[in-house]
């Protein structure tokens, strides 16, 4: 079984899940920039952040055979400063051209205030700017119908992004067929807990199609597992679906999206 | 498709008996007026309806239904069913 893991983030992995994730299968890893746990203070430290996404971590999935890519942003938690978040997003452009990053991401909402809209547009503004490709982050739990509508709403007043380079991620039933139904990619996240059960991952296949849609484990340092894409590939053979099946959902949807940058090769 | 009651019963059954232990646990320490459980009452009758969406209508059920952002965020996290403003 071949796949790619279209979302981890593996600064917060050992080297053991690497070696894992290989051995599972993986074919390429793909690490949005993202929270650290903490606010960052300044932006050195993203910068700092930068260089370990864009030389350092691809150095250490080298050594495991693994294509190592990014997307860079500041995330929505640390939105609200958007001092800080101007600073953050002035260091990009220089960055763009760096081996292994693909686009913008994962910006988006948090808890939906005004200066997360405000910075996520700025985002946007960037990835039109640039021809980037965009990854999306939707809110958690009761926050992410809300922050869903908002997002594709903020996403379509900048006509020159096309919903098919635009993938919104973390989608569950009730958001799925409002980011499908405006053409955007959707991104479906397996968690122990929140998010998405691999279960629940087929059956969203089952209800909203198996197009424009991709699964990731978003591991990060919280509760999760670098391994539910493979996991859930066996709840998929159990379900009856066949390898070919498997292959289109696990490894030529996220291609067909990521190669969409033509820096993406497996 | 293979019997989906042969794979996957034992599991829901132990999903349920979960609920069903959580409420009694909260209910046994006095803690049956938080939001949540208020928030969880209200979705746990959707279970029993026909409706062939019914883990949609559940995680609606659980979410914010206002449509305007909120002036500023002064916490990061979530909580899994919106607080109601009285």
């Amino acid at each position: 079984m071949r796949y790619i893991e279209p979302h981890g983030h593996m600064v917060s992995r050992t080297t053991d899940d690497y070696q894992a994730m290989v051995m599972a299968g993986c074919a390429a890893v793909c690490e949005p920039a993202f929270w650290a746990g903490y606010d960052r203070k300044n932006a050195h430290g993203f910068y700092d952040y930068f260089l370990q996404l864009t030389e350092y971590e691809p150095r250490r999935a080298k050594k495991y055979h693994l294509p190592h890519y990014t997307w860079l942003c500041i995330n929505p938690k640390e939105s609200e400063d958007t001092k800080l978040a101007d600073d953050v997003i002035a260091l990009i452009p220089d960055l763009l051209s760096k081996p292994n990053v693909l686009g913008i991401g994962e910006i988006g909402l948090n808890k939906n205030s005004r200066n997360e809209l405000l910075i996520l547009e700025k985002h946007l503004q960037l990835a039109a700017d640039h021809d980037q490709l965009v990854l999306v982050h939707t809110p958690h739990l009761e926050d992410k119908l809300k922050g869903t509508r908002l997002i594709l709403d903020a996403i379509q007043n900048f006509s020159t992004l096309r919903p098919e380079r635009v993938i919104i991620d973390h989608v569950e039933e009730h958001t799925a067929p409002l980011v499908l139904d405006r053409g955007f990619w959707a991104g479906i996240t397996l968690y122990p807990e929140s998010k998405a059960t691999p279960h629940r991952a087929i059956d969203m296949l089952e209800l909203y199609g198996h197009e424009h849609i991709w699964l990731n484990s978003a591991c990060d340092w919280g509760h999760s597992d670098p391994l539910a894409v493979p996991r859930t590939a066996l709840e998929m053979r159990r379900r009856g679906y066949d390898a070919n099946f498997i292959d289109q959902i696990l490894y030529q949807n996220p291609l067909q999206f990521l190669s969409q940058n033509p820096r993406f090769k497996v | 498709m293979p019997s989906l009651p042969d794979l996957q019963f034992i599991a829901a059954r132990a999903s349920l008996l979960d609920v069903a232990a959580f409420l009694d646990r909260v209910q046994r320490h006095g803690q049956q007026d938080d939001y949540r459980l208020a928030a969880l009452r209200e979705a746990i009758p959707l279970l029993l309806s026909d409706d062939p969406h019914r883990v949609r209508r559940i995680l609606e059920s659980l979410s914010d239904s206002t449509l305007e952002p909120i002036p500023a965020a002064t916490i990061q996290g979530a909580f899994g069913a919106p607080r109601k403003q009285p």
